[in-house]
C-alpha cells in the first residue's frame, strides 16, 4: 500500500470514530466511549507518523486524488489531498495532541447525560477530523470545508457546558467571527475560480503563472480576501479578539487543542496558499506579502505580549500568550524563504507541548479550587508542588530557556528575520514567559502580597478586566479532592515532548527539509499535477546557534526578573490608567470584533497594494 | 438598449455580491439584538451564493441537468459552482443552526438577547 493511499484514512478514521460514538453512544458505558475516542485518535496519529516516516527522505510528495479524478491535460475536477512534509506534520501533531487531551479528559469530565456518553469524544474526533483534513488538502474549496468542519466543532466544543453564562456567551462571539472570516475566505476562492477555472492549489498557481506580470485589482481582492478569513483563525491582530473570550470560557481539554494547534492552522493555511496560489510570476509580488505578514506578525506580537502581561484570568492569560505567539510565527513566515520557515516549523512544535501543558496545568487549578483567577488562588496550590513545578517549567519554556523546541524555533526565526527581530522575539518571550512565572509565584509559592480584596476588585461592577473568579469546576462530583494521576502525566509528558523537540537532531533535519518543501511553489505543482520529483532540498537545517541560546538565557532569565519584580511589588487597587483603552478595545462585543474584523480587512488589502 | 442591458448584467451581480456582504458586516456590527445577528450572518453568506452563481452563468445556458439535453447541443451553466454552492448552503444551515441555539441558552441564562448587556467577558 502506497504512502498516498493512507492519506485519506488519516481523516477518514476519527470520522468513522465520531460517527460511531454519535450512533453507540446512547448504548455505550462511558469509559467504552472513552477508550473508543482514545483508541480512534491514537489509530489516525500512528497512520499520520508512519506516512510522515515513510515520506521523510523521498519525493516527490504523494497525493492521493480522491476516487480516482486525475487531471486530464492538467485540467480537472477531482480532489485532491497532498502528503507534504509540513501537512502531515501538522496532521500527526493534531492527532497526538488530540490523544493527550483524550487522555488528560480521562474520566475527568463532568459526568454526560445519561445516554449521552459518546458526545464529548465524539466531537472532538471530529475536530481531529476537519484538522487532519485542513491539513492535508490540496484543495481550495475543500479547505474550506474542513476550515468550517473545524470551526464548526470547535464552536460546539467551546459552548459544551450550555447551561452556563460565560461559555455560550465565548462560543457565539467565537462563532460569529470566525464564520465571517469564512465566508471571506470563500468569496475570494469564488474569485480565484473566476479567473482561473480551477480550485485545486496547484492548478491555480499553474494557471496564474501561465500569465505572468503584476498583480491585477481580482487578484490582490482574492488574496486579501483568503488571507483575511485566514488569518482570523490564526488570531492575527486586528482579526484577534475572539481568541481570549473563546479560550476563557472553553473546557480545558479543548483550550489544549484550540491553542495548540488550531490557531496554527490558520497560519498554516494562509501560508500554504501563499506558497502554492501566489508565490510564482503570475501572483503576488514577495516584498507585498513580506510587507504584509511582518506589519501584522510585529502588531500580533507586541499587543499579544502586553495584553498577557496585563491579565490574571490565567486561561486568558495563556490565550494572549498565544496570540503573542502566533506574532512571532507571522514575523518568521514574512521572511518568505526555507529558513525562516523552518524555525516556524520547529517553534510550532514547541509551543504546541508547552502551550497544551500549561492549560492542562491550569486545569488542574480550576478543579481543584473552582477558580482561575490569580489573586483568589494566591498561596492556595502550595500543597500541588508537582503541578506548580510543571508549570514553571513551561512558563520557562516559554520564555524560550534552551533547549527546549520554543528556544531554537525563535532563535532560527531571528536569525532568519534579523536583528529587530531578536529584540522583538525577546520581548514577547521575556513578557510571555514572565507573565506564566509571575502567576506560578503568586499561585504555587504564595509570594508577594496578597491582593486588596476588602474593596470590590476591579474586574467587578462594570470594570474592564475579566476576573478568573468563581469558576464552575469542570470534574464531576464538584471540586477535586486528589488529583488524577492523568491529569499530571499528560502535562509533564507534553513539556517532555517540547524538550525533544529542541534536542533531537533528526527533527531539525526533518524541519528544513520540510520548509524547503513547503516553500517550493514549482515543486508543489510539478509533484501534485505531474508526478515529477522534486529537487532535492538545498541548505543547511536549522540548528542552535551560540547567538541563538545567549538569547534565550537573556529572555528567560528577563522572564524571572519581570516575575519576581511585578511579584515584590504591592498590587495596585486599580488598573494602571494607560492599560484602560487597551482593555475597552477587548469589549466582549461581537459587533466590534466584527467592527474590527471590516478595519483589518482593508489595512490588509492596503499592506499588499 | 440591449448592449446596457448586458453590461449591467454583466456587473450587477458582483455588486450584488459586495453589497449584501458589506450589508450583512453592517448588520452585524450595529445589531441590538442576537438573533437578527445570526440573520446578518447569513445575509454575508447569502453573498457567497450571489457570487458563485454569478460567476458560473453563460448567458444563454441552461441547467446543467443533461437527461433532457444532450451534451454540447446548447450551452449549460457552470455546474461547479453549483455543487460549491450546496455545499455553502448545507454548511450555511449548520452554523446558523448551532448560533440560534447559542442564542436561545444565552436569553436563558444571561436573560438578553442584546449583545450591549453581556458583559461577562472584558479585557
Amino acid at each position: 500500500m502506497s504512502v498516498a493511499r493512507l492519506l485519506p484514512l488519516i481523516v477518514a478514521v476519527p470520522m468513522f470514530g465520531a460517527a460511531l460514538l454519535v450512533g453507540a453512544g446512547r448504548r455505550l458505558p462511558r469509559h467504552a466511549a472513552e477508550v473508543l475516542g482514545c483508541v480512534f485518535s491514537g489509530g489516525a496519529a500512528a497512520l499520520a507518523l508512519g506516512a510522515l516516516a515513510a515520506t521523510s527522505g523521498a519525493a516527490p510528495r504523494p497525493a492521493e486524488w480522491v476516487g480516482g479524478w486525475r487531471p486530464r491535460h492538467g485540467a480537472g475536477v477531482g480532489i485532491v489531498l497532498v502528503g507534504d512534509p509540513v501537512g502531515l506534520g501538522l496532521a500527526a501533531l493534531v492527532s497526538v495532541l488530540v490523544l493527550a487531551s483524550l487522555a488528560y479528559a480521562w474520566r475527568y469530565f463532568d459526568e454526560p447525560p445519561p445516554r449521552h456518553a459518546g458526545s464529548y469524544p465524539g466531537l472532538v474526533l471530529l475536530f481531529q477530523a476537519g484538522m487532519c483534513g485542513f491539513a492535508l488538502t490540496g484543495d481550495l474549496f475543500n479547505a474550506f470545508v474542513f476550515f468550517e468542519l473545524m470551526g464548526v466543532v470547535a464552536y460546539a466544543l467551546t459552548g459544551y457546558r450550555v447551561e452556563e453564562a460565560r461559555p455560550v456567551q465565548g462560543a457565539l462571539i467565537f462563532a460569529l467571527v470566525n464564520s465571517l472570516g469564512g465566508y471571506a475566505a470563500l468569496l475570494g476562492i469564488g474569485l480565484l475560480y473566476a479567473r482561473t477555472g480551477e480550485l485545486g492549489l496547484a492548478q491555480i498557481g499553474a494557471r496564474l503563472d501561465a500569465h505572468p506580470g503584476g498583480p491585477d485589482p481580482l487578484l490582490v481582492a482574492a488574496f486579501t480576501l483568503v488571507a483575511a478569513g485566514l488569518l482570523v483563525k490564526a488570531a492575527a491582530v486586528p482579526f484577534h479578539f475572539w481568541l481570549a473570550d473563546a479560550h476563557a470560557v472553553a473546557p480545558t481539554p479543548v483550550c489544549m487543542l484550540l491553542s495548540g494547534v488550531m490557531v496554527e492552522l490558520g497560519l498554516y493555511g494562509t501560508a500554504r496558499v501563499y506558497w502554492t496560489v501566489f508565490a510564482g510570476p503570475g501572483g503576488i509580488p514577495g516584498a507585498a506579502v513580506h510587507r504584509a505578514l511582518l506589519v501584522l506578525g510585529v502588531l500580533t506580537a507586541l499587543l499579544g505580549a502586553v495584553m498577557c502581561w496585563l491579565q490574571r484570568h490565567l486561561k486568558r492569560l495563556l490565550a494572549y500568550s498565544t496570540v503573542a505567539h502566533t506574532g512571532v510565527f507571522l514575523v518568521g513566515l514574512a521572511t518568505l524563504g526555507p529558513r525562516g520557515t523552518g524555525g516556524v516549523v520547529l517553534y510550532v512544535l514547541g509551543h504546541a507541548g508547552v502551550k497544551a501543558a500549561l492549560f492542562a496545568c491550569t486545569g488542574v487549578l480550576l478543579d481543584r479550587y473552582g477558580s482561575v483567577d490569580e489573586h483568589q488562588l494566591h498561596g492556595r496550590a502550595r500543597e500541588l508542588p508537582w503541578v506548580g513545578g510543571l508549570f514553571a517549567v513551561g512558563g520557562l519554556a516559554l520564555a524560550g530557556l534552551p533547549p527546549f523546541g520554543t528556544a531554537l524555533g525563535k532563535a532560527v526565526v531571528e536569525e532568519a528575520a534579523g536583528g529587530w527581530a531578536t529584540a522583538l522575539c525577546v520581548a514577547v518571550s521575556a513578557a510571555t514567559g514572565g507573565a506564566v512565572l509571575r502567576a506560578a509565584a503568586r499561585v504555587f509559592l504564595g509570594l508577594g502580597a496578597r491582593h486588596p480584596a476588602d474593596a470590590p476588585a476591579p474586574g467587578e461592577e462594570g470594570g474592564e478586566e475579566t476576573t478568573g473568579k468563581d469558576e464552575e469546576p469542570e470534574t464531576r462530583g464538584g471540586l477535586l479532592s486528589r488529583i488524577p494521576d492523568t491529569m499530571q502525566v499528560v502535562p509533564a509528558v507534553l513539556l517532555a515532548g517540547a524538550l525533544a523537540v529542541g534536542l533531537l537532531p533528526g527533527l531539525r533535519a526533518a524541519a528544513g527539509r520540510a520548509a524547503a518543501a513547503f516553500t517550493d511553489h514549482r515543486g508543489y505543482t510539478a509533484s501534485v499535477l505531474h508526478g515529477v520529483p522534486a529537487p532535492p532540498a538545498a541548505g543547511e537545517p536549522p540548528d542552535w546557534s551560540a547567538a541563538g541560546i545567549l538569547w534565550g538565557l537573556l529572555a528567560t532569565a528577563l522572564a524571572v526578573a519581570l516575575a519576581l519584580a511585578a511579584v515584590r511589588r504591592p498590587v495596585p487597587r486599580e488598573a494602571a490608567r494607560w492599560t484602560v483603552p487597551l482593555r475597552r478595545l477587548h469589549s466582549g462585543h461581537a459587533g466590534d470584533y466584527v467592527a474590527w474584523f471590516l478595519a483589518g480587512v482593508t489595512v490588509l488589502a492596503a499592506l499588499v497594494l | 438598449m440591449n448592449a446596457i442591458g448586458e453590461n449591467a448584467m454583466g456587473v450587477l451581480p458582483y455588486a450584488v455580491a459586495g453589497w449584501l456582504f458589506l450589508m450583512g458586516c453592517y448588520g452585524l456590527a450595529t445589531s441590538r439584538n442576537l438573533i437578527h445577528a445570526v440573520g446578518c450572518l447569513a445575509v454575508c453568506q447569502a453573498s457567497t451564493y450571489v457570487l458563485l452563481l454569478a460567476i458560473g452563468y453563460r448567458r444563454g445556458g441552461t441547467a446543467p441537468v443533461f437527461s433532457d439535453v444532450t451534451p454540447g447541443s446548447r450551452p449549460v451553466v457552470d455546474p461547479v459552482v453549483q455543487a460549491l454552492v450546496l455545499t455553502d448552503i448545507v454548511i450555511g444551515a449548520t452554523v446558523t443552526a448551532l448560533l440560534l441555539s447559542l442564542v436561545i441558552q444565552i436569553a436563558k441564562r444571561h436573560r438578553t438577547v442584546d449583545p450591549d448587556e453581556l458583559s461577562e467577558l472584558r479585557g
